[in-house]
């Protein structure tokens, strides 16, 4: 699949750029922490199951069912935009203090940065003092201000950055206005672009000719329903750009207590869903696979001590069994507080513990279901065949039962991800979530709770984390289902039936 | 069958010394009552003689297992296993760091959370169930779809966003309730009303989806065929044929989480200022509170124990087939 290429490329890129950098001397310290070590894991183990797929007809006709959903394309591409932020925020450095040596070396900042932050730099550093609007001028309350002539006045004062090129302040809704034309024009061309080179990529290897192929996808004629996968990405364009343009000159979606760019704060926050959404299930599923295909094949007492096991977990209410282990976590690192190097270190090992605490909550219910099906599977013939011609128990757990359940595995993990996300948002607001440092859309909804209660009432805060929240969980969600009813054997059979007898 | 319930109530105590040691090991070894004396008296700089007398108020200066200093059975008794985790067993929870009896504060709460759980999960239950059948009495037809994609939209919405929404449109922008808070007696729908609609429609994307799916397989069977061969109408089919058989996966989840209303609603009663179990475990959670989590930990299993075996036997309820062996 020479065409997926770029996609690799892109994602080396991202994942080197640090360490180029590094390099060729920009005075950066690349830092690696344990959840960026862990998302590239599970980019590189993707990409391993990808060229794994391509060579296995019985798992490639599944993935061909997911891409040629309508709806399950669509979330496809949201969900690409979210990861490609996630994945550009997961490459951490320390920038060089300039001028600044110590015994000779370089000192390099307290702050941990990444690629994201440097690409947003405007967004990230041009702070005001406190709450503002989404795309004001002025700020949200009253400040005492001192006039030239000496007079004291309170009034609402200018936005340091937000809207601070205009000249006139009557201005403003025309300068908004012509930058989204301007941002519509923009990405109109942009997706035309991409669209047609596509398209003509496509021409060729069917051997159509452009105008033909762009017919078949506006009818919804092709097997691949492009034409769901060019609305949803002119839908994103449009929405990108003329946000692009704008952030530039305003604060889009307003700014936070300190002044925060929200939309900055949003774009961060995506990093910490996705996270706790994909490492979890990475570290609960080890456990829940082995310890589930074991009580499954070996039945007996290994049955019984792994069954013992996950209805003890199970009975314990979720919520309290994590604020338990996170309360401790936070005793730990409490304690050994100086072997953290910095703020974000600290933040990020609770982040991966909060993630170890859900993983061995939520690994219960995968192990049941695996454990069900390892017990149907072991009765059937082709094990007992293996039995008979003497293989070892391993070998028949992993060659022989163990490709035979990863499409309940595969399942349980796009379906766990959307409600480990709003779980997130829960924990936080308890307390028991991410490092209050974090930024994330759980401390966002904590934060506008407060605001919520204030007259006059801040609300961008919360309808950011709503937006963002919504939108990525929806995604989630529509992709969960299309790959379910893709790799459910029961669904998949009934739904060929029913094409079949139509 | 009383030999039946008493089998399963044997069964069930494994679990029950499972999580009592599991919590065990969490609050008391993992994480010493040390630990604790020192984020509960906060200051970095401590005195010993002030941890020492924290732990000495609240009975955890006592060895962890064996207490050789004392006499007879006082060597296993004068514990803290014995006093803090295995008194948890005869419902002893003892008192919270504030010094408050957890049991007087688990009984007096127990009525507010009951006052919304149980209104959210019958009217949720039928609310549910009425339209997972009207969209699987509508199958394949637009108004599925798009109920199912209403569906999924409702479900993508983070509760907190429910809460917070519901109590700006009907407390503060509609002013039709109070914002929070609540009141013993007949005051007390007019605090309880915003809470459970609220926990009603939160609960609508995800259970109606579920019952759909039940619903669905169920309409594929052999003898609603034969039903509607016989010339039933689509009503009768879905309402008596459908749902009664339907029935047992809708037992298996709905049953379980019956003793755990008990337990309250976190969120919801912590927004609405609700006095119940959920705000009070919410309370120790942020205050950091051991007492008061292990007892919530002890008390959630074994309401979880008892709707598995409430689970089992409602199994025979409905379903003639199913026996107690």
């Amino acid at each position: 699949m020479r065409q997926f290429a770029w996609l690799l490329a892109v994602l080396v890129a991202i994942a080197a750029s640090v360490p180029a950098a590094a390099y060729w001397g920009f005075g950066v310290l690349p830092v690696m922490l344990w959840t960026d070590a862990l998302v590239w894991l599970l980019v590189a183990i993707a990409i391993v199951y990808f060229w794994y797929v391509r060579g296995q007809p019985h798992l490639l006709t599944p993935w061909r069912r997911v891409f040629r959903s309508a709806p399950g394309v669509s979330a496809l591409v949201v969900l690409a935009a979210f990861i490609l932020v996630g994945l550009l925020d997961s490459v951490h450095y320390r920038a060089r203090l300039e001028g600044k040596t110590a015994e000779g070396r370089p000192v390099y900042g307290v702050e941990v940065l990444s690629v994201l932050d440097a690409l947003l730099v405007p967004l990230r550093t041009r702070t005001e003092r406190t709450y503002s609007a989404p795309l004001a001028t002025r700020a949200y309350a009253r400040e005492t201000i001192e006039l030239p002539e000496g007079k004291v006045a309170r009034e609402f004062p200018r936005l340091r950055y937000g809207g601070a090129h205009l000249k006139d302040e009557e201005d403003r809704t025309r300068d908004v206005l012509v930058r989204v034309l301007q941002g519509v024009a923009l990405g109109f061309i942009g997706w035309l672009a991409i669209a047609s080179v596509a398209t003509t990529v496509m021409a060729r290897r069917r051997g159509a000719t452009v105008t033909a192929t762009w017919a078949a996808i506006r009818r919804g004629g092709t097997e691949v329903p492009w034409r769901a996968i060019y609305l949803t990405l002119l839908a994103l364009v449009l929405v990108v750009v003329p946000v692009a343009l704008l952030a530039g000159k305003y604060h889009v979606l307003g700014t936070a207590k300190v002044g925060e760019d929200v939309l900055y704060l949003a774009l961060k926050s995506i990093r910490t869903g996705l996270v706790i959404g994909t490492i979890t299930t990475l570290v609960m599923l080890p456990f829940a696979v082995l310890l589930g295909l074991m009580a499954g094949y070996f039945k007996g007492w290994v049955d019984d001590v792994v069954q013992y096991v996950y209805t003890t977990l199970n009975s314990i209410p979720g919520v309290l069994l994590i604020a338990a282990g996170v309360l401790i976590t936070q005793v730990y690192i409490d304690r050994y507080a100086e072997y953290f190097p910095t703020a974000a270190h600290r933040a990020d090992l609770r982040l991966l513990l909060l993630c170890l605490i859900l993983g061995v909550t939520s690994w219960t219910g995968l192990a049941r279901l695996l454990r069900g099906e390892a017990l149907k599977l072991s009765e059937l013939e082709y094990i007992q065949a293996a039995h008979a011609l003497g293989v070892r128990h391993g070998r028949v757990i992993t060659r022989h039962l163990l490709p035979n359940v990863m499409h309940i595995v595969l399942i349980a993990l796009v379906m766990d991800f959307s409600g480990l996300v709003l779980a997130e948002a829960v924990l936080s607001y308890v307390g028991v979530g991410v490092d209050p440092s974090m930024t994330s859309f759980g401390t966002m909804i904590n934060a506008a709770r407060l605001e919520m209660a204030r007259e006059p009432m801040v609300w961008w805060t919360l309808a950011a984390a709503f937006l963002f929240m919504f939108v990525l969980v929806l995604a989630a969600n529509l992709f969960a289902d299309a790959v379910r009813d893709a790799f459910d054997p029961r669904v998949a059979v009934g739904g060929r039936v029913a094409g079949a007898a139509a | 069958m009383i030999a039946y319930i008493v089998r399963r109530i044997l069964y069930a105590l494994p679990i029950l010394i499972g999580v009592n040691l599991f919590t065990f090991l969490l609050f008391f070894v993992v994480n010493t009552p040390d630990d604790m004396a020192r984020m509960q008296l906060g200051a970095k700089r401590v005195t010993p003689e002030a941890i020492e007398k924290w732990k000495a108020e609240r009975g955890y200066d006592r060895p962890l297992l064996y207490n050789a200093a004392a006499a007879g059975t006082g060597r296993l008794t004068e514990t803290i296993f014995f006093q803090k985790s295995a008194k948890l067993f005869a419902f002893d929870f003892g008192n919270a760091d504030d010094g408050r009896s957890i049991g007087h504060e688990i009984r007096s709460r127990m009525l507010p959370s009951l006052a919304i759980a149980i209104p959210v999960f019958a009217v949720g239950l039928a609310v549910n169930i009425t339209f997972a059948l009207l969209l699987v009495f509508f199958r394949a037809t637009y108004l599925d779809f798009w109920g199912v994609v209403l569906c999924v939209a409702m479900m993508s919405i983070s509760t907190l966003f429910y809460i917070i929404g519901g109590q700006f449109l009907a407390a503060k922008l509609w002013h039709l309730v109070p914002i929070s808070g609540y009141d013993g007696g007949v005051d007390a729908v007019r605090f309880v009303l915003l809470p459970v609609l609220i926990g009603v429609i939160g609960g609508i994307g995800a259970a109606v989806r579920w019952y759909r799916t039940i619903f669905l397989e169920e309409t594929n069977r052999d003898y609603v065929r034969t039903a509607r061969a016989k010339g039933l109408a689509e009503t009768v089919v879905m309402y008596r044929h459908v749902l009664k058989n339907a029935m047992i996966p809708v037992l298996t989840g709905v049953v379980v989480v019956i003793p755990l209303l008990f337990m309250g609603s976190l969120l919801t009663e912590s927004f609405f200022g609700v006095p119940g179990l959920g705000s009070y475990t919410i309370d120790a959670i942020q205050a950091q509170d051991f007492a008061v989590v292990r007892s919530m930990v002890f008390l959630g299993s074994v309401l979880y124990i008892v709707g598995l075996i409430l689970t089992d036997i409602s199994y025979t309820v409905v379903d003639p087939r199913v026996r107690f062996e």
